[in-house]
């Protein structure tokens, strides 16, 4: 590299690069457009305002509310855990906790069938001593969502607090503050946007999740019906609700992922 | 000198690709044909896929199976399919609608329904009546699809009102939930059950309670291989394939 062109940061990029980088928008435009092509514009305000589909998105919204709050009480604790405590094991438990990520969410699902069923490893005992079934419950659609989508959240808040500069905290607490308030007033603040990313992440994948849900929560509309099974389930024999539906949730995912991008979002 | 590289590198892999192409096409390779079929046919068309290649050694079968009408959504959308087996008689109809096929569809076999329940039946389930309590876990294919269609036209029928509590996408996946014991008692076809005999009980349904179903096969118009599907069609419909899908508990039509 020359210097002039180090002075002009905002010189063209090389052709090739924008032919490559058009071609993976491509990629997602695509079946994007794919599905504008099919929506039927007239019959849309019908299609959305029917009973399952309004179900639907109340048990989604609830549902991936739930699992995003749960992940940030559990998850942020977690990745501190992962990033500032050395313990035996940490790179088996960090392996543990992003499974999830990398498994099959149906795998997931017959994983916590496994363990928190009926009969299962813990389900079996806890059913016996509160009566509480969590498969085909609205529990078991937070449970399997919040399995799936808190890896995201831990990943992220761990990332940050590994590149934090623990010199403010070290200067916080030679000024007296004590552990809890250097979290609250200065570690948690400076992994901030961070935390937000994880979240918003967190709440995507928590909106979209489907395998997991069916495996485990089963399919019955008002109760563990969410808005992807709701599509599944219409698209094979209402095409026109399974594309309203569908439309429906990439225009809320979209409007979260695009107006949150922007304001809380920018790399640490 | 970067942009160079790169430009090598896809080159390069380019080049590469085109030879391996050309090293396929080369080598022998046996003639391929689609089979779309029902998840209840999952065991009987595996089997059938055995012996049909054993006699036509030049064709290979693969064989896609789903709920009837996620294929039949898969075929209208355009894959290439060569032949299309149901579980129900609509759905053929509408993929005889969509344009799928102007040929005829056979009734190679009938099923009925029974139902599954966890072994040992620990709920003491009994007949369809149960099906109507509350307090029971009971599971039904979603009605999109035959198995539950069919669920609900007996239950309808016997003036039943079911008490649900999931639809499950297709009649494995409500296996498998009863195999587990998460379910208390679910209906399938009757030939569903010696998949899953080793987690899954059966309870007869009376035949004054009980649906029929036939499941039609046909060729596709847009088939890539159109002979061999014949041919396979033909072989499902043999005395062959018949005492295949009868070891699998289908009746002949």
């Amino acid at each position: 590299m020359t210097s002039p062109n180090r002075r002009r940061p905002a010189s063209r990029p090389p052709a090739l690069l924008i032919v490559l980088g058009c071609l993976g928008i491509g990629l997602f435009a695509v079946p994007f457009l794919g599905l504008l092509g099919r929506v039927p514009w007239s019959e849309l305000p019908d299609l959305l305002t029917r009973d399952i589909v309004t179900d639907a998105l109340r048990l989604s919204v609830v549902s991936s509310l739930s699992a995003t709050g749960i992940a940030v009480v559990l998850g942020v604790p977690l990745a501190w855990l992962l990033a500032r405590v050395e313990f035996p094991g940490r790179a088996l438990v960090r392996g543990l906790v992003l499974l999830p990520l990398v498994l099959p969410p149906v795998v997931g699902g017959a994983l916590l069938l496994f363990a928190l069923g009926r009969r299962g490893l813990v389900g079996g005992p806890l059913g016996d001593a509160t009566g509480l079934v969590l498969p085909f419950s609205t529990w078991g659609v937070v449970l399997a969502t919040t399995f799936v989508a808190m890896p995201f959240l831990v990943i992220t808040v761990e990332g940050a607090l590994r590149n934090l500069d623990r010199r403010y905290e070290g200067a916080a607490a030679t000024l007296g503050a004590r552990p809890w308030t250097v979290m609250w007033r200065v570690t948690l603040p400076m992994v901030g946007p961070s935390l937000m990313a994880g979240v918003v992440l967190t709440w995507a994948r928590a909106f979209g999740e489907f395998g997991a849900t069916i495996t485990f929560a089963g399919n019955l509309a008002g109760r563990t019906q969410t808005l992807p099974l709701a599509v599944f389930v219409a698209l094979t024999n209402d095409r026109d609700a399974a594309v309203a539906i569908s439309l429906l949730m990439v225009v809320v995912s979209l409007v979260v992922l695009v107006s949150l991008r922007d304001r809380w979002w920018r790399p640490v | 000198m970067k942009k160079l590289t790169i430009m090598l590198v896809v080159i390069a892999g380019l080049v590469i690709g085109a030879c391996e192409g050309r090293a396929g096409d080369t080598s022998e390779r046996r003639r391929e044909i689609l089979v779309s079929a029902a998840a209840s046919l999952t065991d009987a068309f595996t089997a059938i896929e055995i012996s049909f290649e054993q006699s036509n050694p030049s064709v290979d079968v693969d064989l896609n199976f789903a709920g009837s009408s996620a294929l039949r959504e898969q075929i209208l959308e355009g894959a290439p399919v060569d032949v299309f087996a149901s579980a129900s008689r609509t759905i053929m109809d509408q993929v005889i609608a969509g344009g799928g096929v102007t040929g005829e569809a056979r009734v190679f076999a009938t099923n009925s329904l029974a139902i599954a329940v966890p072994t040992g039946n620990p709920a003491g389930v009994g007949g369809l009546e149960d099906f109507a309590n509350g307090d029971l876990l009971i599971g039904l294919c979603a009605e999109q699809v035959p198995c539950g269609e069919s669920a609900r036209r007996a239950l309808a029928d016997t003036g039943i009102t079911p008490e649900v509590d999931t639809n499950e996408p297709d009649v494995r996946a409500l296996l498998t939930k009863i195999g587990a014991g998460e379910l208390d008692a679910g209906i399938t076809y009757a030939t569903d059950l010696p998949s899953a005999a080793d987690t899954v009980d059966g309870v007869a349904i009376p035949v004054a309670q009980n649906v029929t179903t036939d499941y039609p096969i046909a060729v596709l118009d847009d088939a890539p291989n159109p002979a061999d599907a014949e041919a396979f069609v033909a072989f499902v419909l043999s005395d062959g394939g018949q005492a295949i899908l009868a070891q699998y508990g289908f009746d002949s039509p």
